[in-house]
Order: C-alpha cells, then sequence, then structure tokens
C-alpha cells in the first residue's frame, strides 16, 4: 500500500519539477485530493503562484481528476481568481456604495488617465495592476483603496496618485508585509507559553 | 473541559484581569488599523517593554471594533474603580500623554481634547447584545471570551436542555434570520432536527456581499467565539456533527481570527470530538469564498462550499431538506449564531422583550456615506430611522441636507426623507419596498443623483448575475442599458414604462433572491424620485448618432475577468 502510494505520488510530480507546486500538493494531500476541495486549492495555488496559468489549471484537473473545463469554469466563474499574470504592484479601488458615493470613481479615472489602464489592466511594463472591488468593509473609512494588501482609508485621487508614485520609485515598502512577520513572532511567542 | 472547568478558566482570567490597576484597549479592527493604529499599539508595547515592572498594574490589549469607526483610532483606557474613558482620533505622540496621565499619574491635560463623552446618542441609543463584546475584549484569547461567560450557553444547553427545548426557545424568542429575509430561525432549526438522516450539516453565511455592509465581518473579527459557540449550540439542537463557516475571500483577517478561535475552543475541548465530556461532537471547518455576489444565497453558497461553481439551484427542496452532499443542511446568517448565545443565557423572553411584536431583539447596522459619525451601530428593532441617521450618526455634514438611507444593498431601496420616522423592522422596510437585509445603511445626501445610484446597483447586478437563468442574466444587462440612456440624458418616457415591465418580469420570474430583487433599488428611486428621471427624460429627441449607437449597441464592454 506505502509502495503504491510513493510510486503514484513519483508519477504525478509535476515534471518541471518547480518546487511550488509542493506547495500545492501539500494542499491536495491536505483535502485528501477530494473534489470538493477544488476551491481551497485554487486559492492555493493562486497565493503560490500569483496567477493561474493554463499549466497549473490542467495540473490541478488531473490531480483532482476533475475535466479540465470544470475547473476552468470554477476558476472563471470567481473574481479572486485571476488568469492574467499580475503587475509588481496592485492598486485595489472599492467601489462599495460609501465609497461610491464619496467619488471613488474619480480614482478610478486618474489612474486611467495617469497610467493608461482601466481596472483588471496590468500597465504595458508590468509595473501596476489596478483592479476594483465591490466592498472591503471599511465603509467608515471610504474611499478606501489597498496597495500591495495596504488598507489606506480617505482616499483622494491626488493621495492616491502620490501613494503610488511612491511604490513605483521604491521609497515604500510594503507595511504590511513588515507588520505581519513582527505579528507571527508574537503569536509563536505566544504559543510556546500556552 | 467541563462546566465547572470553565468556570474555574473565567473566575481567574477575571480575577487576573480585576487585579490589573489599568488596561489599555486598542481598536485593533481593520478601519482603526489603517488609520493609525498600528503605531499607537507600537507605542503602548514599546513603554511595556521597557518598563517590565509595570507588567502587574499595566495591560495592553488589542480588542475588536469598538464602533464609532470614523473615529478612530481608538483606545479605551479603564481603571479599577473609574469610569472607562474613550479616546479618538489617537497619534503616537498623544499615546504617550494617555500613559502619562493614566499610568504615570502625572497631570497632564493634553489629550482632553480628544476624550469621546460614554454619554453621546451613539453609544447611548445603542443597545449591545450580540455586540456585547465587542471592544472590550481580545478576540484573539479565548480566556478573554469565557471571562465574559463564553461558553456557558453551550454547557448549559448541552446539560440542562434536549434539543427539542433549544429549538422551542428560539422559536419563542422570535428571533428572525439576521441575513435579510428574516425568515424565523426556530422554525428552519425544527425542520432540520425532524429530518430523519444519518448525518446534517450546520453553515455559517459569512458572504457578506452587500456593498456598504460590514457587520458580519466586524463579528468574526471581533468576537470569533460567539459565533462559534451559536454555532455549536445550533448543532447540539439539529443533531449535526459538522458545521462550516463561509467567509468572504476579502476578508483575511477575519478567516484568520476564526481559525484561531477554533484551534483554542478545540484544544480546550470545547469543540471537537466529545464537546465538553458530553457524547456531543462537533467540527467546525472555515471555507474562504472566492469573491462571487450571488454566493451569499443560500444554495449557490453551498455549491460553492462543495467546491463548484456558485450557482443557486431551484427551491424547494431547500436546504433544510436537502443542502450539502444532499443531506439537511441548516444555514444561518453569521449575526444570527451570534444572537444564540445571549437567548441561551438569558432566556427567550427576555429577548423577545426587546423590538416590536413582529422584530424581535437588536439588529447591526453598519451606518455609512454622507454622515457624520460613520461605524457599527446595534439598535433595539423598531427605532427609527431619524434617531439612526440624525441622533447615532450626528446628521450630514457640511451643511448638506439628507436625501435618503439605502438599507439593504443591491437587493433593498432608498427611503426618502417623508419616511424617517418609519420604525426600522422587517415589516415596514418591506412596505416601502426597500428590505432591511443584512444590515448596510448608506447615507446620501442632496449631492447624490437617484437615477446614478440606481445605475451604479443596477451595474453591480448585472456584473454579479451567475448566468444561470435568462431574466436576471438579460434582464440586467437590459435594465442597465436603459439606465445608462437615462443617465447620459437621451431617454424617452416610453423606456421608463419598459423598465418598469423589466422589473416586474425580473421580480416574477428570476430563480434566485439576486434577481427578484436586483430591480428593487430602481423600483424605490423610481417611486419616490420620479421627478429626477423625468427630468433627464427628454420626449422629442431626435435619432443622433450618439443615441443610435447606445441603442444599438449589441453587448456593453464589460470588464475583463481579473
Amino acid at each position: 500500500m506505502v509502495k503504491n502510494k510513493s510510486r503514484r505520488a513519483a508519477e504525478i510530480e509535476h515534471p518541471s519539477g518547480d518546487p511550488r507546486f509542493n506547495l500545492v500538493d501539500r494542499t491536495l494531500k491536505r483535502f485528501q485530493y477530494q473534489q470538493d476541495a477544488l476551491i481551497e486549492v485554487l486559492h492555493t495555488a493562486q497565493e503560490v503562484f500569483g496567477f493561474l496559468e493554463d499549466d497549473l489549471l490542467i495540473y490541478v484537473a488531473r490531480q483532482l481528476k476533475l475535466p479540465l473545463s470544470w475547473v476552468y469554469g470554477v476558476a472563471t466563474f470567481y473574481h479572486f481568481f485571476s488568469l492574467k499574470p499580475q503587475g509588481e504592484h496592485t492598486c485595489t479601488v472599492c467601489m462599495g456604495t460609501a465609497c461610491y458615493v464619496k467619488q471613488a470613481a474619480e480614482i478610478v479615472a486618474m489612474l486611467q488617465a495617469e497610467f493608461g489602464v482601466a481596472p483588471g489592466q496590468t500597465t504595458a511594463d508590468d509595473k501596476l495592476s489596478v483592479a476594483t472591488a465591490r466592498c472591503l468593509g471599511s465603509c467608515g473609512l471610504a474611499p478606501v483603496i489597498v496597495i500591495d494588501s495596504d488598507v489606506l482609508g480617505r482616499q483622494t485621487a491626488d493621495s492616491t496618485l502620490a501613494e503610488i508614485k511612491a511604490r513605483l520609485s521604491g521609497q515604500i515598502r510594503a507595511r504590511q508585509l513588515e507588520a505581519a512577520s513582527a505579528n507571527d513572532e508574537v503569536e509563536e511567542m505566544e504559543a510556546e507559553t500556552l | 473541559m467541563n462546566r465547572s472547568d470553565l468556570q474555574t478558566l473565567g473566575e481567574r482570567e477575571l480575577a487576573k484581569q480585576q487585579s490589573t490597576g489599568c488596561r489599555l484597549l486598542c481598536c485593533g479592527s481593520t478601519p482603526c488599523l489603517s488609520s493609525g493604529g498600528t503605531a499607537v499599539q507600537e507605542v503602548f508595547k514599546g513603554i511595556l517593554k521597557e518598563n517590565k515592572d509595570l507588567k502587574a498594574e499595566l495591560a495592553v490589549v488589542s480588542t475588536g471594533c469598538m464602533g464609532p469607526c470614523s473615529r478612530g483610532p481608538l483606545v479605551r483606557v479603564q481603571r479599577q474603580g473609574e469610569p472607562d474613558v474613550i479616546y479618538e482620533k489617537v497619534t503616537p505622540e498623544l499615546a504617550q500623554e494617555i500613559f502619562k496621565k493614566h499610568v504615570s499619574g502625572e497631570d497632564t491635560n493634553q489629550a482632553e481634547a480628544n476624550i469621546l463623552p460614554g454619554d453621546i446618542p451613539f453609544f447611548s441609543k445603542q443597545k449591545k447584545v450580540v455586540l456585547a463584546n465587542s471592544g472590550l475584549i481580545d478576540p484573539e484569547r479565548l480566556e478573554d471570551y469565557v471571562a465574559q461567560g463564553g461558553y456557558m450557553a453551550l454547557a448549559n444547553a448541552l446539560r440542562e436542555m434536549t434539543p427539542e427545548e433549544v429549538c422551542s426557545e428560539i422559536i419563542d424568542s422570535g428571533l428572525r434570520g439576521r441575513g435579510g429575509a428574516g425568515y424565523p430561525s426556530g422554525l428552519k432549526w425544527n425542520l432540520v432536527r425532524r429530518a430523519k438522516t444519518d448525518k446534517k450539516y450546520v453553515v455559517a453565511n459569512g458572504d457578506e456581499g452587500d456593498p456598504g455592509a460590514y457587520m458580519d465581518r466586524t463579528l468574526m473579527e471581533s468576537d470569533p467565539h460567539r459565533v462559534l459557540e451559536g454555532m455549536a449550540i445550533a448543532g447540539y439542537a439539529v443533531g449535526a456533527e459538522q458545521g462550516f463557516i463561509y467567509v468572504r475571500g476579502e476578508y483575511p483577517i477575519a478567516a484568520k481570527r476564526l481559525e484561531k478561535a477554533i484551534r483554542m475552543a478545540e484544544r480546550r475541548g470545547l469543540l471537537g470530538s466529545r464537546v465538553m465530556d458530553t457524547a456531543f461532537n462537533f467540527r467546525i471547518d472555515i471555507r474562504i469564498g472566492a469573491g462571487a455576489f450571488v454566493c451569499g444565497e443560500e444554495t449557490a453558497l453551498m455549491a460553492s462550499i462543495m467546491g463548484r461553481r456558485g450557482q443557486p439551484i431551484p427551491r424547494p427542496p431547500y436546504p433544510a431538506q436537502s443542502g450539502l452532499w444532499g443531506y439537511p443542511t441548516l444555514i444561518n446568517n453569521v449575526e444570527t449564531f451570534g444572537s444564540i448565545a445571549p437567548i441561551i443565557n438569558n432566556g427567550a423572553e427576555w429577548f423577545a422583550g426587546i423590538g416590536t411584536a413582529k422584530s424581535r431583539g437588536t439588529k447591526i447596522f453598519a451606518l455609512a456615506g454622507q454622515v457624520e459619525n460613520t461605524g457599527l451601530i446595534e439598535v433595539p428593532m423598531g427605532i427609527s430611522l431619524r434617531e439612526i441617521v440624525f441622533d447615532i450618526g450626528g446628521g450630514v455634514p457640511n451643511g448638506h441636507t439628507f436625501k435618503a438611507a439605502q438599507t439593504g444593498g443591491p437587493s433593498g431601496g432608498c427611503i426618502p426623507a417623508d419616511y424617517l420616522d418609519t420604525p426600522v423592522d422587517y415589516d415596514s422596510l418591506r412596505e416601502l419596498g426597500s428590505i432591511m437585509g443584512s444590515g448596510g445603511l448608506v447615507v446620501m445626501d442632496d449631492t447624490t443623483s437617484m437615477p446614478d445610484v440606481a445605475k451604479y446597483f443596477m451595474e453591480f447586478c448585472m456584473d454579479e448575475s451567475c448566468g444561470k437563468c435568462v431574466p436576471c442574466r438579460v434582464g440586467t444587462v437590459q435594465l442597465y442599458r436603459i439606465l445608462e440612456r437615462v443617465t447620459a440624458g437621451i431617454a424617452t418616457r416610453n423606456d421608463l414604462t419598459i423598465m418598469e415591465e423589466l422589473c416586474t418580469m425580473m421580480q416574477e420570474t428570476s430563480l434566485c433572491g439576486l434577481g427578484q430583487s436586483a430591480p428593487n433599488p430602481l423600483l424605490s428611486t423610481l417611486r419616490y424620485f420620479r421627478h429626477e428621471y423625468e427630468a433627464l427624460i427628454k420626449d422629442d429627441l431626435p435619432l443622433t448618432s450618439d443615441r443610435f449607437a447606445l441603442a444599438t449597441s449589441s453587448v456593453l464592454p464589460r470588464q475583463e475577468v481579473s
């Protein structure tokens, strides 16, 4: 039995040998290759690879023994999954009701005028992706934008532009990342004390 | 862990908190953190690190949402024997001052201007039941929740009540589903309980897709254990051993905190197998959504949990008869589960005493838009809209006047100023052509154009329509195109008639709630603000090339899948 399992794993390992596939495999194993776990697997795949390229979808489909059309159907149904590579920086403008009545559309128009990208597009030099979100649930701070997973509230077209330019020129590193790693340390300490 | 262990744990934690001279509670929810709350917390933590001897008398706690989000970052100072003091708009410099004043005991009044009085209408008109712990406990610590009497309801239900008694308690309380439709929760529980199958499921709907609503997110982030406890009680009452929480993909913090909460509760034996040393087993798993509004619809949500495209299926059979993998499934909103523990603790009569005859209890609203105090509020049902907007919300800022309040998101409608005195409950709002919805309340002032708002919501529904049934898929596109003509000033009177006919058709023939309620914002603005539409209409308009192009374009350029 054990032998069979290891042979199976050897057979289906991705031929490219890309170590990132190991992370996808880990999620597949955690859910015991259940077909119902497709969305969870796609979440991991997107987290690891940044977007869902065709090759990746084929790999997931074969691992879960699902038709490729099924996997593709799910991946395109949900807004969260992206089939195209994202830029180095992403700027998501919230277009929820509260942000909308507080002129979030002006920010989108500015991005289009300044960088020539509409929501859902990436600049030609792959530096900046622009997206809109339905509601980020921070309506008290409307209008809200998210740049590289930092939530910034009470934005105007000008402040957004300044922030993006600073990021593009590398002056500001993503704050969230630093905070997150600090948090993890604290958590580990807490876990030890428990 | 059994009931007496739980009590001991709670008492020990409470004693520890009371022996701490001063507790600095910093709001750690997303709005406060993104307006500079992280830096404030770091100041306090830095002070604590430098002065190790302070550890016995000073505690810095990162809590959940305190409510008035527009005034963040918020810090609440708790000192034994003194009333709490809340500071608004705290900066790192101010944090130092707060420390000097309350901990070192120095005589400085620099922070005085930022004190938020506890008796302003924003606080005094609210009644916190579901959010009782929010802003007072550290959501990442199980002990904090237990110190506030957490998991006691589960312990009592398991020890002293039969599943049938739990269900009848919920029926007697008059609790109605907080997700929007307002179906009596107890009846749903009873349906699932009576089903005779070997497997059943409990699902918490945390896919809060309405733009302008963030009650569920806050509840999951600020008090995750309350949701888990409610689900466990539901599991006991209906006979399920497995629960799922479906969290929106946009809420990573909520998912993280819930995951941690589940882990801690399992470690203490409050979830998992043999809950509190009884024969009851209950596991909870998290499912992360992937950004589809339609997944808030219960059948679509179940499809998504099963890893499929989130497309609804016709009902009946209802999920209570045939849900996840064909087994009876109890689906309730996160906020509904949040109301369960207080009902079991205080009794059905107590809960039924709050609110109006047909809508009992309290409701959380996310107050946003053109209003002075935006934030999260919990009010008794039946409170007037005027009290919410003008007393709690502090009115419309910048000298503008109130025009309308939008409730229920894309499925709801706009309530004009004439109806400000209607009580806010399920039935009154429905009469006005809106719905309670999950609790988003966006205030609009006189600068907002109503046809534009209707167009905004129609675009939302057009984009989010899953495409399964024709009335919704095509109807939303057609309505959006007419609304585009209206706002561009090139629509005719005939267009208004066509819109109304289309709306009725969609309401009557769509498969699920999304399509049936998508016309609501349009219909309610047509009902109350028809003059705005008519002002944009020209009857004798020549067929210009612009208008011709708009009228004949077969498919609208849509956003690419991102």
